[in-house]
């Protein structure tokens, strides 16, 4: 009756496999590396910016470990640190010529030593988390009730210049908060007005009130509108955020929305907040003007100088656009960018949404300049470039197109830029923390020396209370360990300081199965059951209770899951995987030990499970 | 090795009115200190900022307090940090001045006064961070208590659901007691630790329970009383011996897991002490008080002699 079938043995050894296989990129521990990735959206890293690398390296005499490209960056490994920084001067200059206009990141970076072929089964060391090595992390929250106040002044804008198209006379519009009113002065007028607005305007809802003679009508924005303006004020920001943190230069940064209004930045390896904090507030401002074409701004390509009243910027290729610098639509009207494909002339266009006030300029501008250049540019830290020169082709209003000379990803590029120029929706931080390096170091062997002193002091006292038995429990725990160590490596969870707590609490609990299973052997063998029956009995009457008592401890790390954040959060996954590695490891697998050892005696006269104490009154466990 | 060679059952029920009685008493006790000492909580409920710093040498907390007092900050809380070179500066929430200058300003002043200390970690906390923290935390608590009621209601009984969940929330307040007594930093990794114990001192009731159970089942002429004690008896060698061992780890924890784990590893400390006493003194007497009986778990399996599924039928007395 103690015995597996072979496909339980099976299981058993495949699932050791599969764990060993996952845990071991954790003991290769990380070499220095240099990382370079795009800085730009409209600079692509490819292997030939890794043919770049090489090269670099090669003429600077410095001698990589390995030069690999992962799709969206290059790295470069290195010996030692000191071949890291000196390689990463080199890199800069190389790739980097102009140190106040980057267009690759070039990060210092610690790359893990595990061989490729793990690299390529999707086997990584355990993502630590920031606490573990160090680095600042943000939480932002976006102030939704702007972009919705955003919104309904364009709106009402957009409004007041439909009901002028249409010559529908009002007493006035204006924004309450984030609902527009309209008076109005007969039936006639309310009737074609909310016609329009369900018309034209898909985002907006009416509700109609007398108001003395006159009329009034409310628009407000659709509920679902909300959700959708807050989920795309939520997308540009993070897009925003991403295109900023760029110039920090970081490795992995990590920019992640969190509920619904909310932006978590991490940035391993940061150690100054303040820098952090003036990059990622920073405002950029968007601008449409006219390209100057006459004789002597085309004279600065030759080197002539720049015409009064026109400025000099550079476009995306560094060559120099002169622009007038008279501003005509700026970012604050741009309410829309999306890259598409235009079906006349099957090319990838971006399509542009202004709002009533930058749409009206658009239409005179566009009507005075037929078949003139326009230029769009994106200032940031004070400096403008030319992100789009476009010539105009007709009549422009609120809606018009870019095309030509572009690719999808060009086009995807530019709508991306043109989005991304500004903040959506004003930011703040709410929360910031900032580790030091080698307080991460010491979190790091604290959480392991926790573990590993925990650990074994339970192995030795469990082999010294329950000989064999005890061993083989102590087996199990250190399975546990590992397919836990193996489980949390293969979801890559972050794994926190509290997060390697829970780690150490889950094998104090784990231990627990172990002990139940033991002493009702125990108990068994004392009330004069055949060592194989005790085994049996043992191991069958205890599963019910440990069950039980697991899926206790899971409802209460469940719901730390659900409702935890932070540190919590992290203790939580760990203390989950735990309990579920648990019953695994203690249940199955120790009892496979037990009736590998045990289950073939058939003749078994006794088992190795420490003192079995009986009473003298013989076989009474219940008597009064 | 055998640490419980125990000759008959050990008549626990016997005493269970002086238990419950000192329960009681710790229990108010716990609730008396929580309401009029309240709890220290930390940085990530109350918002404002926290740093760390390290000096090379012991460092001086009393002029640290008056550099930082300098800056016209007031409410500033300086001490020690796990060792002597280490501080931690606890800063008020303030208006108009970001948390980065604030945090900033202040190493700035520590470094003129000291050149040699280096930031090891800083951390804000928004107030609406905080309130939205606690808040969680507390849904956390409720959800973890209906999801065990149930669970326990329908694997058990509801006499054994109300008994395991007033035992167990004695436990988490009578922590919450001692870290209101010592005013003892109330963190969210405590708060963690607090759930955890709940999950964990449940599983401990849920082990008697499994074994009234199952006396219920097999020792058909025992009284209510008897099978308590049997119960209780019969698992408190491993009742001892699970929660020794959770203690090792708990305690390598208090002992390596530095100043971040410490308060984390002590609410567990308590919580695991406590947890045996609710669970072998406190559970079982209310199951008893509410009238727990045989017919209440075993309605389908009563006309039968034996459980069906335990293959040592007959071989006990």
């Amino acid at each position: 009756m103690n015995r597996y079938p072979a496909w339980k043995y099976a299981i058993i050894v495949v699932a050791l496999l599969i764990a060993a296989l996952y845990t071991l990129p954790n003991f290769f521990g990380e070499a220095p590396a240099v990382q370079v990735s795009s800085a730009k959206s409209t600079v692509k890293v490819d292997t030939a910016t890794m043919a770049r690398v090489e090269q670099t390296l090669k003429d600077a005499g410095i001698a990589a470990s390995a030069i690999a490209f992962d799709g969206n960056s290059v790295k470069a490994r290195f010996t030692d640190t000191d071949t890291q920084l000196k390689a990463k001067d080199a890199i800069q200059k190389s790739l980097v010529p102009d140190a106040a206009d980057p267009s690759y990141v070039i990060a210092l970076n610690l790359l893990s030593l595990s061989p490729s072929w793990l690299a390529q089964l999707h086997a990584f060391p355990m993502y630590l988390g920031l606490d573990l090595r160090g680095g600042v992390h943000l939480m932002l929250q976006v102030d939704m009730q702007a972009a919705l106040t955003k919104r309904a002044e364009s709106l009402s804008g957009d409004i007041r210049s439909s009901l002028r198209e249409k010559n529908i006379r009002h007493g006035g519009i204006s924004r309450n908060g984030q609902t527009i009113e309209i008076k109005l002065r007969d039936p006639a007028a309310l009737a074609s007005t909310k016609a329009l607005i369900q018309d034209q305007f898909a985002d907006l809802q009416t509700t109609e009130a007398a108001d003395g003679a006159e009329y009034r009508l409310t628009a407000s924005i659709k509920p679902e509108a909300t959700r959708r303006i807050q989920d795309q004020a939520l997308k540009q920001n993070i897009v925003t955020l991403h295109n900023r943190v760029n110039e920090l230069g970081v490795a992995e940064p990590v920019i992640q929305q969190q509920g619904v209004d909310r932006i978590v930045v991490q940035l391993p390896g940061i150690q100054d907040p303040a820098r952090v904090q003036a990059i990622i507030g920073r405002t950029a401002t968007l601008e449409m003007r006219l390209v100057d074409d006459s004789a002597e701004a085309r004279a600065v390509m030759t080197g002539g100088l720049v015409p009064f009243g026109s400025e000099k910027f550079p476009d995306i290729n560094g060559s120099p656009v002169v622009v007038k610098k008279q501003v005509l639509v700026t970012g604050e009207n741009l309410t829309d960018a999306q890259a598409g494909f235009e079906s006349q002339k099957q090319e990838p266009n971006v399509s542009l949404t202004l709002d009533a006030k930058g749409g009206r300029v658009m239409r005179d501008v566009s009507r005075e300049n037929m078949n003139k250049p326009m230029a769009i540019l994106l200032f940031e830290k004070g400096k403008g470039q030319a992100i789009s020169v476009a010539t105009i082709r007709g009549e422009l209003g609120t809606r018009f197109s870019i095309s030509g000379a572009m690719n999808i990803s060009a086009a995807n590029d530019l709508a991306l830029l043109l989005r991304a120029g500004s903040l959506a929706a004003p930011m703040e931080i709410i929360e910031e923390r900032t580790i030091g390096p080698t307080l991460g170091a010491d979190n790091i062997s604290k959480g392991f020396h926790s573990v590993s002193w925990g650990f074994v002091v339970i192995v030795a006292f469990m082999a010294a209370y329950y000989m064999l038995f005890g061993l083989f429990s102590g087996l199990a725990l250190a399975v546990n360990l590992l397919l836990l160590v193996a489980v949390l490596s293969m979801l890559q969870a972050t794994l926190t300081l509290p997060g390697m707590a829970a780690m150490a609490l889950a094998l104090g609990m784990a231990i627990d199965s172990n002990v139940l299973i033991n002493e009702r052997v125990r108990e068994e063998l004392r009330n004069g059951a055949s060592p194989q029956a005790a085994i049996h009995a043992g191991y069958e009457r205890a599963w019910a209770t440990i069950l039980d008592s697991n899926i206790s401890t899971l409802i209460a790390g469940l719901a730390l899951l659900a409702f935890g954040s932070g540190p919590v959060r992290g203790f939580a996954v760990v203390h989950c995987i735990g309990i579920l590695t648990s019953m695994f490891s203690a249940v199955f697998f120790s009892r496979g030990l037990v009736n590998l050892w045990y289950g073939r005696q058939k003749k078994l006269k006794s088992v190795s499970i420490g003192t079995v104490w009986r009473p003298a009154t013989s076989g009474a466990v219940a008597t009064k | 090795m055998e640490f419980f060679k125990i000759r008959r059952d050990i008549p626990f029920m016997r005493h269970a009115l002086v238990f419950n009685i000192i329960s009681f008493a710790t229990f108010a006790l716990a609730v008396f200190f929580l309401i009029t000492r309240g709890l220290h909580l930390s940085v990530e409920f109350t918002g404002g900022t926290l740093m760390e710093v390290n000096y090379t040498q012991a460092a001086n907390v009393g002029k640290i307090r008056d550099t930082v007092a300098g800056l016209g900050l007031t409410d500033v809380q300086v001490q020690n940090f796990g060792t002597s070179r280490d501080v931690m500066i606890r800063l008020p929430a303030q208006k108009g001045v970001s948390t980065a200058q604030q945090s900033a300003n202040v190493l700035a002043a520590l470094k003129a006064a000291d050149p040699d200390v280096t930031l090891r970690r800083t951390e804000f906390v928004g107030p609406q961070v905080g309130e939205e923290l606690a808040h969680d935390g507390l849904k956390a608590l409720g959800m973890v208590v209906f999801g065990i009621m149930v669970y326990l209601a329908f694997r058990f009984e509801w006499k054994y659901a109300v008994a395991a969940i007033i035992a167990n929330l004695h436990d988490v307040v009578i922590i919450l007691g001692f870290f209101a007594f010592f005013q003892w930093e109330f963190s969210l990794a405590v708060l963690a630790a607090v759930l955890a114990v709940l999950g964990y001192s449940v599983n401990e009731s849920v082990v008697i329970f499994d074994r009234i159970r199952e006396n219920f089942r097999r020792y058909r002429k025992m009284n209510t009383i008897q099978i308590i004690d049997n119960a209780i008896t019969s698992t408190i060698s491993r009742t001892i011996i699970t929660h020794g061992s959770t203690q090792i780890m708990v305690l390598s924890m208090l002992l390596f897991g530095g100043p971040t784990l410490f308060y984390f590893a002590l609410a567990l400390t308590i919580g695991i002490l406590f947890g045996i006493y609710s669970s072998v003194f406190v559970a079982a007497a209310i199951a008893m008080w509410l009238g727990i009986k045989r017919e209440d778990l075993i309605k389908a399996s009563a006309k039968k002699d034996e459980d069906p599924n335990d293959p040592n039928a007959g071989a006990t007395v």
